[in-house]
């Protein structure tokens, strides 16, 4: 079985977050950069089917420009077989997704999996577009995938509950915890990581449909009120007679 | 052309995130000299989308297709492209749910249309352009994204606005069939499963939540958690290290990889406050943090803070509160 699993380059979670001057883009200047986390549910879990299986292989595909290439070493080294770089910077959701179709398209792939969203532009829109371009099921946001022949079972998330969907291959499914315990790279997976094939292409479409104006960050808070805490009581009449929130 | 509006329904009711929505949409509609029509999805009764005229809703297209009670992609995004091209609706607004992520995201290709999601403020259209303000950098920031094409769709972040309330106004329900055949219900699911809902609220649709962190210690303190919230009708929540170590369930994470709430209010318990957890609830009106640790970074987040034992004052203020109501 093949599975494609995407994966964008997104700045580590602890990141403070800062723009250019012209708040158009995110500044980049010494921020470390990470596989996005939720991707790593997506990865973990297509190295796990293969290995179950005893066959496949698993093709990492991220789109973006060379600076994202450490971070596809890092699949590579967690057990991914290949990988291909689109190479463009991914202008929107719809942009990438476009991408993503025509790979998945030419490639034949029987699964594709992918995070829940970004943690930078957080859409949790591309595997909805990529279903509807290969005219496919979406499952999103999944929280466990089990195969069985060219049958899944997923648990898809709802508010407040889950359901259990069944759908043939191909399929899209955009995963989250608790699918798997994401791994990290060990010794020899770095080692192999390094000659393992890392295919770069050229986009094949150019059309986005957003574009960010601008980014600000939230308003400052203007300072916390204490209160102390022999005296907790009087917080409750702070909520509803000052802040009027119960 | 109109607005197209998608309401989620659930035992008969408009969802609260729906109502939000549906004011939404009217709202914009009034913005380009149209009239807002909304379909429904899931279970509704006509008496509940008569109501929504309450937000500024002319019309409501409602298909009394059974089979679409459960969430089912294909048949949800062909009933409402189907309810879109009958309105000409440029605009569809959706809410920011994994239901309107998973129909709006399709919908977008399917009728060549831009999207944004997790929008939190009214569209700005000022010379011939269309800008939304959207959350970005799970929640540590906001993007003014521009829309472009003559089709566009909105995902409207939970709590970000105010349903109207125009006491007395109705819509006109009317009857729609969208075509829908077995091939669109594939997807169905096979099994629909609900979380145990003791203290009766939601997480995502809360309007106050009590959410505890390691310093609560351990699972079995979890009542003194709980005892708040049902004093407040709150839902409860946790930190991603109390997830991960299996003291709370999963869907109580709260976080930058977890649920991104905006509550009105969050009271956080023992929680230092690391940046991946403020992401997910910095959009939240009032913060209040209790921590033994003065130094917990949350204190700089927080609107109202106690320095103090969380199990201290914990029954403190859940007596306070039975004490107010």
């Amino acid at each position: 079985m093949k599975f494609l699993v995407c994966i964008s380059n997104v700045p580590d979670t602890t990141t403070k977050i800062t723009f250019t001057p012209d708040n158009k883009e995110f500044n980049k200047a010494g921020v470390q950069f990470v596989i996005n986390p939720w991707d790593e549910y997506a990865l973990t879990r297509a190295i796990e089917l293969k290995e179950a299986q005893g066959g496949g292989t698993v093709t990492v595909l991220n789109v973006g420009e060379a600076d994202t290439e450490p971070n596809i070493r890092k699949a590579l080294a967690i057990g991914a077989d290949d990988a291909i770089r689109v190479n463009a910077h991914p202008k929107d959701a719809f942009f990438v997704a476009q991408q993503i179709a025509s790979i998945a398209k030419d490639g034949g792939y029987d699964v594709i999996l992918m995070g829940k969203e970004s943690i930078d532009y957080n859409g949790f829109q591309v595997h909805g577009m990529v279903g509807e371009l290969l005219g496919v099921p979406t499952v999103a946001p999944a929280m466990k995938l089990d195969m069985s022949g060219n049958t899944a079972t997923l648990e898809r998330e709802i508010e407040g509950g889950k359901e259990i969907v069944e759908v043939n291959t191909p399929f899209v499914a955009s995963c989250q915890q608790p699918m798997c315990e994401p791994r990290i790279p060990n010794m020899r997976g770095i080692m192999t990581a390094r000659t393992k094939p890392l295919k770069v292409v050229e986009p094949t479409a150019d059309a986005a449909r957003t574009e960010v104006a601008a980014f600000a960050l939230p308003p400052q808070k203007q300072g916390v009120k204490l209160i102390p805490a022999e005296n907790a009581g009087e917080l409750i009449k702070l909520l509803r007679n000052e802040a009027k929130v119960i | 052309m109109s607005v197209l509006v998608v309401v989620e329904c659930d035992g008969g009711e408009v969802k609260k995130s729906s109502l939000e929505v549906a004011s939404y949409g009217s709202q914009v509609a009034q913005m380009l000299g149209t009239t807002a029509t909304a379909v429904a999805v899931g279970e509704a009764t006509e008496a509940n989308l008569a109501k929504l005229g309450e937000q500024g809703i002319t019309k409501v297209l409602h298909d009394a297709e059974p089979r679409l009670k459960d969430f089912v992609n294909g048949a949800y995004t062909k009933l409402i492209a189907a309810a879109a091209q009958k309105e000409d609706a440029k605009v569809i607004v959706l809410a920011n749910s994994n239901i309107g992520a998973s129909v709006g995201s399709r919908l977008s290709i399917r009728l060549q249309a831009s999207i944004a999601t997790n929008v939190v403020e009214l569209p700005k259209t000022d010379g011939g352009s269309f800008t939304v303000k959207r959350g970005a950098f799970s929640g540590k920031a906001f993007a003014d994204v521009k829309l472009d094409g003559d089709r566009k769709i909105i995902a409207v972040k939970k709590n970000s606005i105010e349903a109207l309330h125009e006491a007395g106004k109705t819509a006109q329900v009317e009857a729609f069939s969208a075509q829908l055949t077995d091939a669109d219900f594939a997807d169905a699911p096979k099994q629909v499963v609900m979380q145990d809902q003791a203290g009766g609220i939601l997480l995502p649709e809360a309007d106050k939540v009590v959410s505890g962190g390691r310093g609560m210690k351990g699972p079995e303190n979890w009542g003194l958690i709980e005892d708040l919230a049902k004093a407040l009708g709150a839902a409860t929540a946790c930190s991603k290290p109390v997830s991960d170590v299996d003291w709370r369930p999963h869907h109580e994470h709260v976080g930058q990889t977890g649920i991104t709430v905006s509550p009105n209010l969050y009271i956080a318990c023992g929680i230092s406050g690391a940046i991946q957890h403020l992401a997910g609830v910095n959009s939240s009106k009032v913060i209040v943090v209790i921590n033994k640790d003065p130094e917990a970074p949350f204190f700089k987040a927080a609107d109202y803070g106690i320095v103090g034992d969380v199990f201290d004052v914990l029954p403190k203020l859940t007596q306070a509160v039975k004490e107010l109501n």
